[in-house]
């Protein structure tokens, strides 16, 4: 499946893909707005670790065999068997973290109810890499890497 | 005590900033900073060099660097800029040091000269639909030709390189701009098929794949040359002189050589690189002759040579010794040529307009019947395409573009590149820095660029019903001034509008 891949050496270490991300899981889909006026505040999926010398965006790698979706006690986290997306179901989700802990790469955030990196699946099209200034993500499947 | 006010302001649009603190990372400078106590981003103005970096990394637009209207008082001859300069000087007792090309302002000639279109006698070419050829070649040309009874030449003749576009990027070494930014443009060189310069900083080991498309530089300091280096090139190029800095060397901080700039240059690493002001095998045409001729000979006389003068005073009569030297290619650098670091009073009165010199010196050695001895590059602030068409039809054989390569690639004329900082990653040898700018996406830029200009070059050309660059060099009748005096229309070569 296609997955974000964060290259180190080209990340500014600018967190403007966590800018997108946050507001590409908002309601208005503006930066200003869902950043100061939506209520719950929407949340960024995707996390850059470092300071301008080192970083490097974190996020889901919708795992093969998810340790999230195993750890899960009410169900809610799947992984889709058609796209390979994994991600909760928000009808389901009770907020307990126990995925926050299970997960290897400590990319899930709880606000109420687990939130990760979808891959924006809304659109197809993953904001952080769209918005990264500087190429330092890129989407492709996984044989494509190198 | 400060004795100077913020050149800028920075002002930030509250009802718009998120507080997300990419201005802060970003700016070397540190004009933006996060206040730890209310989690705010702020701002100190006083370090702002309007590079305007997080102008166009803000994401919600909330930012504007604006000229700081607090000011002395309006004085004619006293310009806020005089008054900075002394009170900077009053600080710190040394010489200024500026980057880029001088900002002041002298006549630009380009801008004073006309081109010409066909109107009914002849008619115009559509570039779309006709063959319009752009290729140019570099290097001394035959004067005649002798074959046999096959048909086969059997005139010697000279070394020349072929472009297919009459611009080449500017000479920018290692070491002055980043690895990437070099690379960049080699790349960029690459895909045009045309040439980048390594500057004086020698050839990275990096970019010996892009060698076919480079041009070496020998300059006074001899950094980086060894027969190896100069025979990966397809041009040497002997720098006498800089648009920006005639008469002196130049000066690389020891900070600056890191351990890949010191293995290019081949000088220990954190040393200073400092080019002396002349070659100190040169004191005399003659001199120059045999530097020319040894590199010939260690080449094998397989590449052109070029030598590289400043436009000073007596350009015409340099240009001429120097192609009696042996020169194939004269390169001729105008006074408003960039530079990463050079004293700001020597940028800003030293040399003349590349116009000027340029047809002067086509003029000179036509004069002498050697101008088929030698391809004249001019460099020195072409901004755009007109500019090159303008160029070529005073006498140019191909432009060095370096100022816009740059702007290309993210630079955005701050001309701070002396302090290292540069925010784009360009003028930089610090990592944090190098990395924004990725050669994959910047290299496009430039190609984009090229691309842009020769199909504008094509555009004016057809419009004159020339569609060969060939006949459009040294074709002056296609040119008129406008607003010009006698004199500098007799220096032009050209009419005045309306005649
Ligand atoms: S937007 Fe790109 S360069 Fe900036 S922090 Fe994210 S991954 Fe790094
Ligand atoms: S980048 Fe723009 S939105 Fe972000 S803190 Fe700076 S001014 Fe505010
Ligand atoms: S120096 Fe550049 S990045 Fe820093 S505040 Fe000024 S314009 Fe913005
Ligand atoms: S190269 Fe960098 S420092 Fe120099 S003028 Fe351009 S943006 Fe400014």
């Amino acid at each position: 499946m296609k997955k974000v891949y964060a290259i180190e050496e080209l990340c500014l270490n600018c967190r403007l893909c966590e800018v997108y991300c946050k507001t590409a899981h908002s309601k208005s889909k503006n930066v200003v707005k869902a950043y100061k006026f939506e209520s719950p505040e929407p949340v960024a999926r995707i996390m850059v670790e470092g300071d301008n010398a080192h970083s490097i965006a974190m996020q889901c790698r919708h795992c093969a065999d998810p340790a999230c979706v195993n750890a899960c006690i009410t169900g809610a986290m799947q992984k889709d068997p058609v796209t390979g997306i994994v991600a909760p179901d928000p009808n389901k989700c009770v907020g307990c973290m126990t995925c926050l802990g299970a997960c290897p790469y400590g990319v899930i955030k709880v606000n109420h109810i687990a939130m990760k990196c979808d891959l924006c699946r809304e659109t197809g099209e993953p904001a952080c890499v769209k918005n990264c200034p500087n190429n330092a993500l890129i989407y492709v499947e996984e044989e494509e890497l190198q | 005590m400060r004795y100077f006010t913020s050149e800028f302001l920075i002002e930030r649009n509250k009802d718009r900033c998120i507080n997300c603190g990419v201005c802060a990372r970003q700016c070397s400078n540190e004009a933006h900073y996060i206040d730890l106590d209310t989690g705010e981003v702020k701002s100190d103005e006083t370090k702002c060099v309007d590079c305007q970096r997080c102008v166009c990394l803000c994401p919600t637009n909330a930012l504007m660097i604006i000229k700081n209207p607090n000011q002395t008082r309006d004085n004619a001859n006293w310009s806020q800029q005089a008054i900075r300069e002394v009170e900077m000087q009053a600080s710190t007792g040394g010489i200024l040091l500026s980057g880029m090309g001088t900002p002041k302002e002298y006549p630009v000639y380009w801008d004073k000269i006309l081109l010409n279109a066909s109107q009914v006698t002849n008619p115009s070419i559509d570039p779309l639909r006709e063959p319009m050829e752009t290729k140019t070649y570099l290097g001394a040309k035959p004067t005649q030709l002798e074959f046999d009874e096959e048909g086969n030449i059997l005139t010697k003749l000279p070394p020349t390189v072929e472009l297919d576009t009459p611009l080449m990027m500017s000479a920018m070494s290692f070491g002055s701009i980043s690895l990437n930014a070099q690379k960049s443009l080699a790349m960029a060189a690459k895909e045009c098929n045309t040439f980048f310069n390594t500057g004086e900083g020698g050839l990275h080991k990096e970019l010996d794949q892009y060698a076919d498309h480079a041009i070496v530089q020998v300059a006074s300091g001899r950094f980086g040359v060894s027969k190896d280096y100069l025979n990966k090139g397809q041009i040497i190029e002997i720098k006498i002189g800089q648009g920006a800095k005639p008469g002196i060397g130049g000066h690389l901080p020891g900070e600056k050589v890191n351990v890949e700039v010191s293995q290019t240059r081949m000088i220990p690493e954190h040393s200073d690189a400092i080019s002396p002001a002349p070659h100190h095998d040169i004191y005399s045409i003659e001199d120059l002759r045999q530097l020319i001729f040894s590199l010939k000979e260690v080449t094998r006389y397989k590449k052109p040579v070029a030598v590289k003068i400043a436009a000073v005073h007596n350009i015409a009569a340099i240009a001429s010794g120097s192609v009696r030297a042996g020169a194939d290619i004269i390169v001729i650098d105008g006074f408003r040529g960039g530079s990463g670091s050079t004293p700001t009073r020597l940028r800003d009165n030293v040399g003349i307009p590349i116009e000027l010199a340029l047809a002067a010196v086509d003029q000179r050695l036509r004069d002498e019947s050697i101008r088929q001895n030698c391809s004249i590059v001019i460099a020195g602030s072409v901004r755009n395409s007109a500019d090159v068409v303008k160029a070529i039809a005073l006498g140019a054989d191909a432009c060095y573009i370096g100022s816009s390569a740059l702007i290309a690639m993210g630079c955005h004329m701050c001309r701070t590149c002396m302090t290292g900082k540069c925010n784009w990653g360009i003028a930089t040898q610090n990592p944090e820095l190098t990395r924004r700018l990725n050669p994959e996406i910047q290299y496009k830029r430039v190609v984009n660029l090229l691309h842009a200009w020769n199909h504008e070059i094509q555009e004016m050309m057809g419009g004159m019903g020339i569609n060969a660059i060939e006949s459009l060099r040294g074709n002056r009748l296609m040119l008129r001034g406008i607003g010009l005096s006698e004199k500098e229309l007799e220096i032009l070569g050209i009419k005045h509008a309306g005649e």
